[in-house]
């Protein structure tokens, strides 16, 4: 537990100076915040730019910072010096993982109080949002942990976040999509948001959501293990 | 004296790839043991089995008597490590650096400041201190690895190539506190492909040749041992070079040419762990 508070500690530091990750996670919310007060339109439906960036968020920010760290880790032979010191996979993981985890927290609290939300609702809202920034994170991990380099990590990144991120939102305007879409854990998330006035239960959903976490993790478990033996 | 490393038989293979092959020695406690072999010799993959981050496929191998698989934090915290390409934060400064480290290693958190402006001001990176990693030089940031790795004052050190690519006077400097680390009772583990490294800081030196320790011992005697390579280097007038071993039967043609007025220089070529090497494997060492 020690190592993974360093860890952390490191990381708050880092990217403080690391603009490309900062911006990753702020640039959402202060779109949100732009958005939700400069275009006011009678007919779109309430909060329609918070739902529409949340899910978004929930699908490139996890993603690509936890990916570009551990990548960049990679790289630069840092990873390997700290496991050297006795840092476990683990203590590695939840160190890294629970700093992007909780600065995607931090965002997502500031979509949500863009939006026009009950005490209860921003509850849930909050509660689903972390949900996501898990299954995000599990699939950045996979990317970063399979990848030698950043730049090979940002190839593999760009079009798993364009996939991921942009799916929602044009599942809006096209019902072929929405039938596909309604597969991965971004939309699962955004009809989760949508729904939050009301939020029920549905087994599906949560069937999704865990298939989707489940293979995230596979992925990662396989790039661990082929890093693992590829690495002379 | 105990022994800190032994390895037993040790193999490790990466698919059809056997990168280490029946690997068998022994570093004994508070000596400099330099692993001598060309890139891809299995140099790195030996650190990693040695420090647990690898399991060998055969064999074994202990660390304090402890086997590799099975290293504790009671072992790791005796270990400090320098890499070949330093593995340090960039955008931290060089004093952050150290201070996440003397965390990870679970240093007191009151003895922190000290330890580490002590050590800073050792590598002579004191006035540096809190420039980020990526202004510094690469000899300080060389010092500034070797630093990391002295923070927990190891009982083992290993250096993966500490030299690699430095000046003279940034590789003099290393040389200077890994001789001060020897007497202070560390053992030291290194690779290098720098034979006068090896010959000047090894009690002990393997040569490593695609998986197999073709030759071990203490460096003079391993060149005493291929005495043979031993020969004389004469440069004639004519700017013509003859080689001759270094033994009776050059007494004949070095007569002749003496009697002839022929010779501008002789230099005698004593075997290097470099010509020991091209010898056993018919390459170099780089």
């Amino acid at each position: 537990m020690k190592h993974a508070i360093a860890i952390f500690q490191k990381q708050l530091k880092d990217t403080v100076k690391n603009k490309a990750v900062l911006i990753q996670f702020i640039m959402f919310p202060i779109m949100t915040l732009i958005m939700n007060n400069a275009i006011q339109i009678n007919e779109l439906p309430e909060n329609f730019f918070v739902l529409l960036f949340a899910s978004m968020y929930i699908g490139m920010a996890p993603l690509t910072a936890i990916s570009a760290i551990i990548a960049e880790e990679k790289e630069q032979n840092t990873l390997r010096v700290l496991l050297m010191s006795n840092v476990k996979p683990a203590a590695y993981l939840i160190g890294v993982g629970s700093y992007v985890w909780l600065s995607c927290l931090l965002g997502s609290t500031v979509i949500c109080f863009a939006g026009s939300y009950t005490a209860k609702e921003r509850f849930f809202f909050l509660l689903i949002m972390s949900v996501g920034i898990l299954a995000s994170l599990l699939l950045g991990a996979a990317i970063g942990t399979f990848s030698k380099t950043q730049m090979m990590a940002t190839s593999l990144m760009v079009p798993t976040m364009i996939f991921f991120s942009f799916l929602p939102m044009l599942s809006l305007f096209n019902d072929t999509i929405a039938k596909v879409a309604k597969y991965t854990y971004s939309e699962q998330i955004r009809l989760a948001l949508s729904g939050i006035s009301d939020p029920q239960s549905s087994g599906e959903k949560t069937l999704i959501l865990m298939a989707n976490m489940l293979l995230f993790a596979g992925l990662f478990l396989a790039a661990y293990k082929k890093t693992l033996s590829a690495d002379a | 004296m105990n022994d800190t490393i032994v390895t037993e038989e040790i193999s490790h293979r990466f698919a059809t790839h056997t990168v280490l092959d029946h690997l068998s020695l022994k570093v004994r406690e508070g000596e400099v043991f330099g692993l001598l072999g060309p890139s891809g010799a299995g140099k790195t993959t030996l650190i990693k089995i040695l420090t647990g981050q690898l399991t060998q496929t055969d064999g074994q191998a202990t660390l304090f008597g402890t086997d590799t698989r099975k290293l504790r934090q009671e072992e790791h915290a005796k270990i400090g490590a320098m890499m070949d390409n330093f593995g340090l934060y960039e955008r931290l400064s060089a004093h952050d650096n150290l201070t996440f480290y003397a965390q990870i290693y679970q240093m007191p958190r009151h003895t922190i400041p000290d330890t580490t402006a002590d050590i800073l001001k050792r590598m002579g990176l004191y006035e540096a201190r809190k420039t980020a990693v990526s202004g510094l030089s690469k000899g300080m940031k060389n010092r500034l690895s070797l630093a990391r790795a002295l923070m927990n004052h190891p009982r083992l050190l290993f250096l993966d190539e500490p030299t690699s690519g430095l000046d003279p006077v940034t590789t003099r400097e290393i040389h200077a506190i890994l001789r001060e680390q020897k007497k202070k009772g560390t053992t030291i583990f290194l690779t290098t492909h720098n034979m006068f490294e090896a010959e000047s800081l090894c009690d002990h030196v393997g040569l490593l040749s695609n998986g197999h320790l073709i030759e071990y011992g203490e460096p003079a005697e391993i060149c005493r041992k291929y005495n043979h390579l031993n020969r004389l280097q004469i440069t004639l007038k004519n700017n013509d070079t003859v080689s001759l071993p270094n033994d009776s039967t050059a007494a004949a043609p070095l007569a002749g040419y003496l009697e002839k007025e022929a010779i501008s220089a002789i230099h005698s070529t004593e075997p290097t762990l470099e010509s020991v090497f091209i010898e056993l494997t018919g390459k170099g060492l780089d």
